[in-house]
C-alpha cells in the first residue's frame, strides 16, 4: 500500500511510471506521423490512450516473466524490455527488428525479452499465454504470464476455455483486459449484454478485479497483487482496466463515424499522463523539472530509434524461405 | 518370428513411442480428451497416465480451441507438448492456432520460438461414422507453410515417425487412421527413429507406380497383387510424410515405370493427388507413357450408409479396374 507521505521508493515508482507511460505514447504518436507520411507499410493500431495498462502491468515483470500482446501491442512490446530499436526497425519491415522484418506490427515476437507476440487475431493470444502458464508450472520455473486482450476478445471462445483452463489448473497467468468500450467499431454493449468484463470470472471460479485503466497507479496495485498471487502458486485472476483508445482503431480510421466527438473528448481530458502528472505534482515529492527531464530524454531516446530503424537494412530477399520449418529433428541422440 | 522383430498393432506402437519419449524427456506432456485415466478412446494412451500421472497426462475438458492453444502455448515456453484432437475432425474447432499460431511463429518470429508440438488426430472412415467424423483432409495442413504432415500406414512407421515428431522443434500434424489402430505388423525390438522425408517403396515393380498414404497402402498393395496375377508389374510408394516430401523417391520410381497412378481416401479436387499428379507432370513429363491416374474418393461428405460409403472409397474394385483401363487405353 501507498503511505501517506511520499518517500524515496514512491517518488522513483512515480517517476519509473510516468516515463514508461510517456515512452509508450511518444513512441505511437511518431509512428502515427510515420504512417501518415507513407514511410511504414502495413497497417498500424495504435495505443495512445491506455499507456497506464501496459506500464502499470509490466512494471512488476521479471525479464523471464512472458507477455502475450494484441494487435495493438507496441506498448505491451516497450513496457516489456524490448528496445525502442528493434520494435521501430520492425515496424520499418527492417531485418534488425525484432522479428527481423518478417513479423510486422501485428507479428512482433521478442522473447529474449519475454515478449512472445502481438498479435493478428483478436482473443489469439490469449491459450498460448495460458498454455505458456501451464509450462511455467509443471517446470516450476516461477515464471509468470501475463495475457493482454481487448473487450473485442471476450466474447471468443479462445478467452473464454482459455479462462476456464487456467482456473481449474491453477495457472500462474493474469489475464488483462483492455476494455477501451469498442471492439473496432462496435460498442461493447452492442457486442454483450453483461459489460462487466470483471464479473464473468465468477464464472470461471477466479477473481475478478476492475480498476480504472486510466490510472497507473491503481493499475499498478491491481496487478501487484495479482501477479504476486500467481507466482505464489495462487492461480489465475481476471483484471479488466477500463481505458479508452483516443485515436481511431488503425491509423487511418478517425475513429468518430462511432463514438461522438465528444466522448473523444471527455477521455483525452482524462489521458492517464496528464492527470498522472498533474495528481503526482499536487502531492509534492516529484518536481516539475523531474518530468520535463524525462520526456526531453524519452525525446532523444525516440530519435535515435527512428534514426536506427530508418539506417537499418532490409532483410536479404534469398531469405524468405528460412525458418519455415524448424531444423531437422535430432533423430540420433 | 523372425529374431529382433515382434508383431504390434498400429495403436499400441504409438503407445510405445510416447512411453519412451515420456521417460526420455521429462518435458513432454500429453493435453486431450480421455487421454488419462481411460487411456484414450483408441486406447492410444493406454496404461501411460498410471505410469506418469495427471502432471504429464492431462484429461482437457472439450474444448479443443482452448487445449489446442494452450499446447501450442506451452511448447513455444519450454515444453515440449503432444495435444490429442482424437478425431482429427475435431482440430476444426482449434484450426485458428493451428494454422494462425502454431504454423506462423517460428517463421514471423525469425526462427527466435521454437514450438515443439505434435497435434494427433485419427482420420478416415471407419465403420460408416458418418460425416462428422470420417474427414480426410489431411491435405489443408499441407498447404499451410510452417507445417509438417505425417501419416503413417504400418506399425513400425507409426512408432518411429513418432518418436521423430516429438523430437522436432516445429509443429507436427501427426494422421493416424482410425481403420488402421488394430492392425498388426512386425517392429524392431531396440529404439528406433524414423526421419522425415523419406518414402517407403513397399513394393517393387516396374510397368506402374502406385502412390499412397495411410490406409489407402494397405488397397494399393492388395491392388499391387491382384494385378500382379494378370502380368502387371506395381511399384508401391508410401511418402509417409506429406511434408517434408519425398519428391525423389517418387519421381525415380515414376521414370523407371513410365506411368503413375494415386490412390487417395480424399477427394481429388486441390488435394494431395493432385500434387503427385503436378510432380509427375513437371519432373517425369518426357517419361510418362500415359497421363497419371488419380483414384480418389467421390467428392461427397462421408455418408452413413454403408453402400454409400462404399461406393465414395476407392475400393479395390475400382482401384483394379482403372489401373486396368488406363493401361488398356
Amino acid at each position: 500500500m501507498r503511505q501517506p507521505v511520499a518517500t524515496t521508493q514512491d517518488i522513483t515508482l512515480e517517476l519509473g511510471l510516468y516515463k514508461g507511460m510517456v515512452e509508450l505514447r511518444e513512441f505511437e504518436l511518431k509512428v502515427q506521423e510515420l504512417y501518415r507520411d507513407g514511410k511504414l507499410p502495413g497497417f498500424v493500431h495504435l495505443y495512445i490512450g491506455e499507456e497506464a495498462v501496459a506500464t502499470g502491468v509490466c512494471a512488476h515483470l521479471k525479464p523471464n516473466d512472458l507477455v502475450y500482446s494484441t494487435h495493438r501491442g507496441h506498448g505491451h512490446a516497450l513496457a516489456k524490455g524490448v528496445t525502442a530499436r528493434e520494435v521501430m526497425a520492425e515496424l520499418y519491415g527492417k531485418a534488425t527488428g525484432c522479428s527481423g522484418g518478417r513479423g510486422g506490427s501485428m507479428h512482433m515476437y521478442a522473447p529474449e525479452y519475454g515478449f512472445m507476440g502481438t498479435n493478428g487475431i483478436v482473443g489469439g493470444g490469449i491459450p498460448l499465454a495460458t498454455g505458456s502458464a501451464l509450462s511455467a508450472q509443471l517446470r516450476k520455473s516461477g515464471q509468470v504470464v501475463i495475457a493482454f486482450f481487448g473487450d473485442g476478445a471476450v466474447n471468443s471462445g479462445s478467452f473464454h476455455e482459455s479462462v476456464n483452463i487456467a482456473a481449474i489448473w491453477n495457472l500462474p497467468v493474469v489475464f488483462v483486459c483492455e476494455n477501451n468500450l469498442y471492439a473496432t467499431e462496435t460498442a461493447f454493449h452492442r457486442a454483450t449484454k453483461n459489460t462487466s468484463v470483471a464479473s464473468r470470472a465468477a464464472a470461471y471460479g477466479l477473481p475478478g478485479v476492475e480498476v480504472d485503466g486510466n490510472d497507473v497507479m491503481a493499475v499498478y496495485e491491481a496487478a501487484g497483487t495479482a501477479i504476486d498471487k500467481a507466482r505464489s502458486n495462487g492461480g489465475p485472476t481476471l483484471i479488466e482496466c477500463k481505458t479508452y483508445r483516443i485515436v481511431g482503431h488503425h491509423e487511418g480510421d478517425p475513429g468518430t463515424d462511432y463514438r461522438t466527438k465528444e466522448e473523444v473528448e471527455s477521455w483525452k481530458r482524462r489521458c492517464p499522463i496528464k492527470t498522472f502528472r498533474e495528481r503526482t505534482l499536487a502531492s509534492g515529492g516529484v518536481a516539475k523539472e523531474q518530468f520535463d527531464e524525462i520526456n526531453l530524454n524519452v525525446e532523444r531516446w525516440l530519435e535515435d530509434a527512428v534514426e536506427f530503424a530508418r539506417s537499418s537494412p532490409d532483410p536479404d530477399p534469398n531469405s524468405v524461405l528460412d525458418h519455415i520449418l524448424c531444423e531437422e529433428p535430432e533423430t540420433r541422440r | 518370428m523372425t529374431n529382433g522383430l515382434r508383431e504390434i498393432t498400429y495403436v499400441d506402437a504409438g503407445v510405445e513411442a510416447l512411453r519412451e519419449e515420456m521417460l526420455r524427456d521429462e518435458t513432454l506432456i500429453y493435453l486431450g480428451q480421455g487421454i488419462g485415466p481411460r487411456g484414450g478412446n483408441f486406447r492410444q494412451t493406454r496404461g501411460l497416465w498410471k505410469e506418469f500421472g495427471d502432471h504429464r497426462l492431462r484429461d482437457t475438458g472439450i474444448c479443443e480451441l482452448g487445449a489446442t492453444g494452450v499446447g501450442i502455448g506451452a511448447a513455444m515456453a519450454g515444453s515440449r507438448v503432444v495435444v490429442d484432437e482424437v478425431f482429427l475432425d475435431f482440430i476444426l474447432e482449434a484450426m485458428t492456432q493451428v494454422v494462425q499460431q502454431a504454423a506462423n511463429v517460428h517463421y514471423s518470429s525469425n526462427g527466435k520460438i521454437k514450438v515443439p508440438v505434435v497435434i494427433r488426430g485419427a482420420m478416415g472412415s471407419v465403420r460408416n461414422a458418418g460425416s462428422h467424423h470420417s474427414h480426410a483432409f489431411y491435405a489443408w495442413f499441407a498447404h499451410t507453410p510452417g507445417l509438417k504432415v505425417v501419416v503413417p500406414s504400418t506399425p513400425a512407421d507409426a512408432k518411429g515417425l513418432m518418436k521423430t515428431a516429438i523430437r522436432d522443434d516445429g509443429p507436427v500434424i501427426f494422421i493416424e487412421h482410425k481403420g488402421l489402430y488394430n492392425s498388426k505388423g512386425m517392429i524392431p525390438d531396440g529404439e528406433y527413429l524414423i526421419p522425415f522425408g523419406q518414402a517407403k517403396i513397399c513394393r517393387e515393380g516396374s510397368d506402374l507406380t502406385l502412390v499412397a498414404v495411410g490406409r489407402m497402402v494397405q488397397l494399393a498393395l492388395e491392388a499391387a497383387a491382384r494385378l500382379e496375377q494378370e502380368g502387371v508389374s506395381v511399384e508401391v510408394i508410401d511418402p509417409r510424410t506429406i511434408v517434408p516430401l519425398d519428391r525423389k523417391t517418387i519421381v525415380d520410381s515414376i521414370r523407371k515405370t513410365g506411368r503413375v497412378a494415386i490412390v487417395d481416401e480424399a477427394p481429388a479436387t486441390c488435394g494431395f493427388s493432385g500434387e503427385l499428379f503436378a510432380i509427375a507432370c513437371e519432373d517425369c513429363f518426357d517419361d510418362l507413357d500415359g497421363p497419371p491416374l488419380r483414384i480418389c474418393s467421390l467428392a461427397a461428405p462421408n455418408p452413413f450408409s454403408p453402400v454409400l460409403e462404399n461406393q465414395m472409397i476407392p475400393s479395390l474394385e475400382r482401384v483394379v479396374s482403372e489401373i486396368q483401363r488406363s493401361l488398356d487405353s
